[in-house]
């Protein structure tokens, strides 16, 4: 039976350029001289490094542990020795620095102990785990830990799995490939995440410009009852996460939320793939699929070591000489690489070579007309003209009421602007300033918070303070009181006997003080004086005689200077 | 009529104790733009001081350097005054910043965990100190007390979670080939 398919309003046809990568089959790429594998791969806090400089590892071992449950383990791509846990650049917009664990292979990918799990006979939570250590993320770009998003929510079960291999972005042909040729794999993980979800059905949705993968996976899939492949129009973003579940299950997930609370949730193929290799091989995510395409004279897919320079990946396919720029992503949502000697990671999809003739340069910024095409285009359902003129100015909080963290950045809005206005890079400007806001808001209430609390302990130390100075008064002006009064009303002495005046009380302790000290001084008895020669004792009986000499002269006043 | 009266009265009496609001909330309007920083550079101990003090029109606007324009900025929205530029006898608007302790140097006087207003360093009596940088504000107030001169102040540096997409820049002509 097939389902009839919903639809997303909106969206784009680029040219889809998918032919020029799957002309020859996945390649492996070969062993890199360096691996530069960073620590933090996925949402959540960076892990902790597990291994220190000079240390040999073997393939597939642990060298960050997860943080906490909101990030998944990191794991060395290869055996070798590791040469430097320190900060490398990354491939990412900002072109900045982050923790990386630096590995020299030796060549003999030694792995680790690899133990398959039966999972059938596994609890979920147990499995989540194991995807959690296994370093299991959504390998579809958005990086995030597999074993989140099977978390049941609070409908309490994921009814319906939904497999992407829509793979919309054009030039990217991973999945394409992935599904050509591991479908049995990709089945395996289908099962398995089922199992973990203990979804009803599972839909795997492609899009039709893939009719090799569909029949592929069609024919792995017959034998599974409940798994439906199905084919999607060929429309970017239908691959969006949130576009591809409205469009095969009519279900609509609002931003923040996960798609759990609706009963569905959404895995790229190759999330699938890797979860089959965890489970079944025992083996982590240490590679995954890259598309080389784009300006070169190579194009290809290449099975890619996480960690991977990528300008090692570069050599296999020959940029051309007119190259001027290297894209990590699609055209449409990747963004340019700074340099090319970044490594790879769990989320580099694709490698694409530029020139100025495959993406010519887009023409000067002119004014908005409103014409309302990018309003038509937008997937998310969005006024991308409004949101443009809020974040121009920014005006955040109007932005935000326009829904702009419903935008997916896909795109769409900026391929049809007639004028050429880089809506995207605004709307990313907006919601990146919205988030440093929102976190310096947080840590100023925490500084108010700390300060007020400080003051408040303060303020008790000193009153604490007070009570003790005025509680050690009165019980010394009890003690000038007590020899006075008879014994005979101890009970309440503060209601029979008054107390004397605070000066008197005053006095009569300093004169206690004073007595106390002399009694101290008097007990003093010199010291190391047992075993002396004559001629010490002589010496300390001289200066005793001095001091005694000083102190009667100090006792006499003074003689009037004549 | 009089009896409506009475009955009005007397709702708008327990009205005016019941929902009478506690403290004044313009000053927690003012205290919320303020930066937190407790820095004291207004001349006043503490940000909800200065508030207390702009809200009864015994402190300008414009004494605030952490807050820095945009903060004088948004308190003349909310106060409806003119903008005035930071004074400068208050001192200069910096980017943020973090107090480090060598820790080589420390001598565990304690002095700047006395002097740390947002209690961000950690340390006990001849025991090495040390700064908890998530919590410091990077207010300076531990720099003069320190009796060797072990702290520093130190930007903080941007980094792959906090580094946020620039505002879009339009060439307005295109460069010359």
């Amino acid at each position: 039976m097939i389902a009839a398919l919903f639809k997303f309003r909106g969206g784009v046809k680029p040219a889809s350029h998918k032919d020029e990568s799957t002309q020859a089959p996945i390649a492996r790429a070969p062993l890199p001289p360096r691996l530069i594998v960073p620590l933090r791969q996925s949402a959540g806090g960076t892990p902790q490094p597990l291994v220190t400089a000079g240390q040999k590892v073997l393939k597939g071992e642990r060298i960050g542990a997860p943080e906490s449950d909101f990030s998944a383990a990191i794991h060395a791509p290869t055996s070798g020795k590791v040469l430097a846990v320190e900060p490398r650049l990354l491939p990412h917009p900002s072109g900045l620095a982050a923790p990386c664990v630096v590995i020299e292979p030796d060549g003999e990918e030694r792995w680790i102990d690899r133990t398959s799990v039966s999972y059938a006979s596994e609890t979920p939570d147990v499995l989540r785990g194991l995807l959690r250590d296994a370093g299991i993320v959504g390998l579809g770009g958005a990086t995030f830990p597999s074993h989140l998003k099977l978390k049941p929510g609070t409908s309490g079960r994921i009814g319906t799995l939904i497999i992407n291999g829509a793979e919309c972005e054009p030039w990217i042909t991973c999945d394409d490939l992935l599904m050509r040729e591991r479908a049995d794999e990709i089945v395996s993980g289908i099962a398995i995440l089922r199992h973990i979800a203990s979804a009803d059905r599972v839909l795997v949705g492609i899009e039709d410009n893939k009719p090799q993968a569909i029949a592929v996976l069609r024919a792995a899939t017959a034998q599974s009852a409940g798994i439906e492949v199905m084919p999607v129009p060929t429309r970017y973003p239908a691959g969006g996460e949130k576009q591809l579940i409205r469009v095969l299950t009519g279900i609509e997930i609002p931003y923040g939320r996960f798609g759990t609370e609706f009963g569905v949730q959404c895995f790229n193929v190759g999330t699938a793939c890797s979860v089959h290799r965890a489970v079944e091989l025992g083996e982590p995510l240490v590679s995954r699929i890259v598309t080389l395409s784009g300006n070169v004279e190579h194009p290809g897919n290449f099975e890619v070591l996480v960690g991977t320079p990528i300008d090692e990946l570069l050599k296999l396919v020959k940029p051309k000489a007119d190259t001027d720029r290297f894209i990590m992503g699609g055209p449409m949502m990747g963004f340019t690489l700074p340099r090319t000697d970044l490594p790879v990671t769990k989320a580099a999809n694709c490698i694409l070579a530029a020139s100025p003739a495959l993406f010519p340069p887009q023409g000067p910024e002119m004014p908005c007309i409103r014409c309302g095409a990018c309003t038509r285009a937008c997937p998310a359902e969005l006024q991308p003209h409004e949101l443009y003129w809020f974040s121009r100015a920014k005006n955040f909080g109007k932005a935000q009421e326009y829904g702009i963290f419903d935008c997916i950045e896909c795109g769409c809005c900026a391929y049809v602007c007639p004028s050429n206005i880089r809506l995207v890079d605004y709307y990313r400007f907006a919601k990146s300033s919205m988030r440093t806001l929102e976190r310096d808001k947080a840590a100023s209430d925490a500084a108010r918070m700390r300060f007020e609390l400080r003051n408040q302990r303060e303020e008790r130390d000193k009153a604490e303070k007070a009570a003790r100075l005025a509680a050690k008064t009165a019980a010394g002006r009890q003690a000038v009181v007590a020899p006075a009064a008879p014994a005979s009303t101890p009970a309440t002495p503060e209601t029979t006997v008054s107390l004397p005046p605070l000066d008197e009380a005053k006095k009569a302790l300093i004169a206690a003080a004073i007595a106390r000290a002399q009694a101290q001084k008097e007990g003093v008895q010199p010291k190391n004086i047992d075993n002396l020669t004559p001629e010490k004792q002589a010496e300390i009986r001289e200066i005793e005689s001095r001091r005694a000499r000083v102190r009667e002269l100090a006792k006499t006043p003074p003689e009037e200077p004549v | 009529m009089a009896g409506i009266a009475v009955v009005l009265g007397a709702m708008l009496g327990f009205a005016s104790i019941q929902f009478k609001v506690k403290g004044d909330p313009l000053v927690d309007k003012i205290d919320a733009i303020l930066p937190q920083t407790q820095c004291g550079q207004c001349g006043f101990p503490g940000c909800k001081p200065y508030a207390q003090a702009i809200a009864k029109g015994e402190a300008e606007i414009n004494q605030c350097p952490p807050g820095g324009e945009e903060g004088i900025r948004k308190l003349a929205d909310l106060l409806g005054k003119e903008f005035k530029p930071l004074s400068a006898e208050h001192g200069v608007e910096k980017p943020k910043q973090v107090a480090v302790i060598d820790e080589n140097l420390c001598i565990g006087c304690t002095l700047c965990t006395q002097a740390c207003p947002v209690d961000a360093i950690v340390g006990a009596a001849k025991q090495m100190h040390t700064i908890v940088a998530p919590l410091c504000t990077g207010c300076e107030l531990c720099v003069p007390p320190c009796p060797v001169d072990c702290i520093a102040m130190a930007p903080v540096a941007e980094t792959v979670e906090t580094w946020k997409w620039r505002y879009p820049v339009i060439p307005i002509r295109e460069k010359a080939a």
